[in-house]
């Protein structure tokens, strides 16, 4: 595992688009090669998302022959909603890029057979993506408790991510979707490289219990312990519960990481 | 967003590098359009996975929903009250030099004239849809002869009217047929009124109170059986009082149904509203006010004298007179320059100077959200300014109608 730990929350985002970008590049996509990225939605992932559609808009990028899978989707919700994930992930990059509409893939929350949707959508995944995390440690919608084995599925909300999730709904707790379509833990297991970005103080508790304790089902993302290719990406914030020694120990290995992969 | 083939027989035209007005804001967005509508881009991606076809780069450019005339009696030397035998000509002469001023949309307006005149014109016009030929006629906008012979303004007292019994009848006898009629002006205080305002309103007619000296009471009434407009508000009307604000009172009237709303047209041109009144009635009741040209036969001509209606009149500079008088008879502002004038004048922002001459009289028409907003489904009625809120192009369905130089 590598934990690179950056000043703020804007190096934080650059170094992590940096990464994404410089790998798309050494893979040289083309017509019959393409490149494979998982995409997380939330407030975390945006300052890298403005990051890499800097780099198309500058010419040093194109997502021409990228696909890309998104993790989750509520179900129930019309797509075209302003909180759907589809419209995030519209507003907040394709619409910003020359990626084709047929190479991005979102699960359907709102599929006849949601069961058949997320069998479909596991089929389509081989992955070398990055991800991100809430608050309390969970990867997409895997929240505690879920099987560190589990695949994409149907799952409902705890009743906490319906409550953080009310203001996006104008407060009104029964508009808001109680179930949603999630890749599993295994599934994004099998990608072949993870980058999970945290950053702020509110998430610093989670990264402690993702990276210094055990595998624990209560905090999914500690599942990555055992992932071959795993990058935590983080903020100064994001580190205030850990121990110093780890802290020193990551930064004097960053050091290296900065000087050859950017 | 590759440019490639669409999915689509009909093609998919993406206006970049502009800012559009939408929700009351101007937002930092392209603007997509297909068969002459405004096209939403996220259903395109997802639903239909399809891109454009073509790309218009529109070099920063502020892009609004394209202009509503509903007062305009002529221009270029063409009067729509003269009763010649191709009216029909005359006004589509109008309708394609508008489009230099971004109206995409407008309604040719009759002043007081006798039923004859009437009789011959409003037969040779129908409602139409506008393109290259020209901006879009939403129909007639008929103001008098059933107005005030006190506050008859510029119009001929000689054809003025009053209701008789039956007073509908009356009406449809003088004008001849409603069919393509969007707007009547008259003054309430006139006896009969309230069936006639009544009826109008339920065929779908805009009824607006001007030329009149009605007092707020009976302007509320009106409002009460359907009329929805001002003529010119403060010209042609008993001036704001403090015991009885008159017709100007119906901006803060606590008598309007629920529901409904009440429109002003504006003269913008500096001339025919002192700035400090524009203020007072666009700070009283800003989503009411619909600015408009009322541009007569001269607009677009040199100085000199010209025919409006039964009568003459005399260009000085940017003035318009009664010849012989001190009577304004009109404008001959272009509405993008009232559109100029009232955000110079009032303080307003751009985006509420550029919806007082689109989204308001479509409002009043009850022609929103197909004209006048950029929303998705929206006809492509567009036009395109520079900072300084200057015409660059018009569109219409789509469809490049004019441009600056060309």
């Amino acid at each position: 595992m590598k934990l690179i730990i950056l000043n703020d929350y804007d190096q934080a985002s650059e170094w992590a688009a940096k990464y994404i970008r410089n790998k798309i590049l050494q893979f040289s996509p083309g017509p019959n090669k393409y490149f494979t990225l998982g995409l997380p939605t939330g407030s975390t992932p945006l300052g890298c998302y403005k990051k890499l559609i800097e780099y198309y808009k500058n010419g040093d990028l194109s997502f021409q022959y990228v696909k890309t899978f998104n993790m989750d989707e509520y179900v129930g919700l019309p797509r075209d909603h302003p909180e759907s994930y589809h419209s995030f992930m519209w507003n907040n990059f394709f619409k910003h890029i020359d990626i084709k509409a047929e190479n991005t893939h979102i699960l359907d929350g709102n599929a006849a057979d949601l069961q058949a949707e997320c069998d479909s959508f596991e089929k389509k995944i081989t992955a070398a993506g990055g991800f991100s995390i809430g608050p309390d440690g969970h990867i997409a919608f895997n929240e505690p408790g879920s099987s560190l084995v589990s695949r994409t599925r149907v799952k409902t909300l705890a009743k906490d991510t319906i409550m953080a999730n009310a203001r996006f709904f104008d407060g009104d707790l029964s508009k808001v979707p109680t179930m949603a379509l999630t890749v599993g833990v295994g599934t994004v297991m099998d990608a072949k490289e993870v980058m999970i970005l945290i950053t702020g103080a509110h998430k610093a508790f989670a990264l402690y219990k993702a990276i210094e304790e055990g595998v624990n089902h209560m905090w999914t993302v500690s599942a990555f312990q055992q992932h071959p290719q795993t990058i935590f990406v983080c903020d100064e914030d994001a580190t205030l519960e850990l121990r110093v020694k780890t802290v020193k120990y990551f930064k004097g290995e960053t050091l290296n990481h900065r000087s050859c992969s950017c | 967003m590759p440019s490639n083939k669409s999915v689509s027989d009909a093609p998919i035209t993406q206006f970049i590098n502009c800012r559009i007005l939408r929700d009351n804001e101007l937002q930092r967005e392209d603007l997509w359009v297909r068969e002459g509508r405004i096209l939403d881009p996220e259903k395109l991606f997802f639903d239909e996975q399809g891109y454009a076809d073509k790309r218009v780069d529109c070099g920063g450019s502020i892009i609004a929903p394209g202009f509503i005339d509903v007062q305009i009696n002529g221009g270029y030397g063409i009067d729509f009250s003269q009763a010649s035998e191709d009216v029909s000509d005359g006004v589509s002469f109008v309708a394609k030099k508008i489009l230099e001023h971004g109206v995409t949309s407008f309604c040719p307006t009759l002043v007081t004239s006798p039923p004859e005149v009437y009789h011959k014109v409003l037969p040779q016009v129908k409602v139409h849809d506008g393109g290259p030929h020209g901006a879009g006629v939403l129909g007639f906008h008929l103001e008098g002869p059933f107005i005030s012979a006190e506050k008859k303004g510029a119009h001929p007292e000689k054809y003025l009217r009053t209701f008789k019994s039956g007073g509908l009848e009356h009406l449809m006898e003088v004008y001849g047929s409603l069919d393509d009629v969007a707007i009547v002006t008259l003054a309430p205080e006139l006896p009969g009124s309230q069936s006639v305002v009544r009826e109008l309103s339920q065929r779908g007619i805009t009824v607006s109170l001007g030329h009149s000296a009605a007092d707020l009471s009976q302007a509320e009434e009106a409002v009460q059986q359907g009329a929805s407009f001002i003529t010119h508000l403060f010209n042609a009307m008993l001036p704001f009082h403090h015991r009885d604000p008159g017709i100007v009172g119906l901006l803060t009237s606590d008598r309007i149904p629920a529901g409904r709303a009440v429109y002003y047209g504006m003269i913008a041109d500096g001339i025919h509203t002192n700035p400090a009144a524009l203020r007072i009635a666009h700070r009283a009741h800003p989503s009411g006010l619909v600015l408009v040209t009322d541009a007569i036969t001269a607009m677009g001509l040199p100085p000199g004298r010209h025919t409006l209606g039964q009568q003459v009149i005399e260009i000085q500079g940017l003035h318009a007179y009664v010849a012989g008088t001190k009577t304004l008879s009109g404008s001959i502002a272009t509405m993008d320059m009232c559109v100029r004038h009232f955000k110079q004048a009032s303080g307003c922002s751009v985006q509420e100077a550029l919806e007082a001459a689109s989204l308001h009289p479509a409002q009043l028409l009850g022609i929103s959200p197909k004209k006048g907003k950029l929303d998705y489904g929206s006809d492509a009625d567009l036009v395109l300014l520079d900072e300084g809120l200057n015409v660059k192009a018009t569109y219409i369905s789509g469809e490049e109608v004019w441009r600056k130089g060309q």
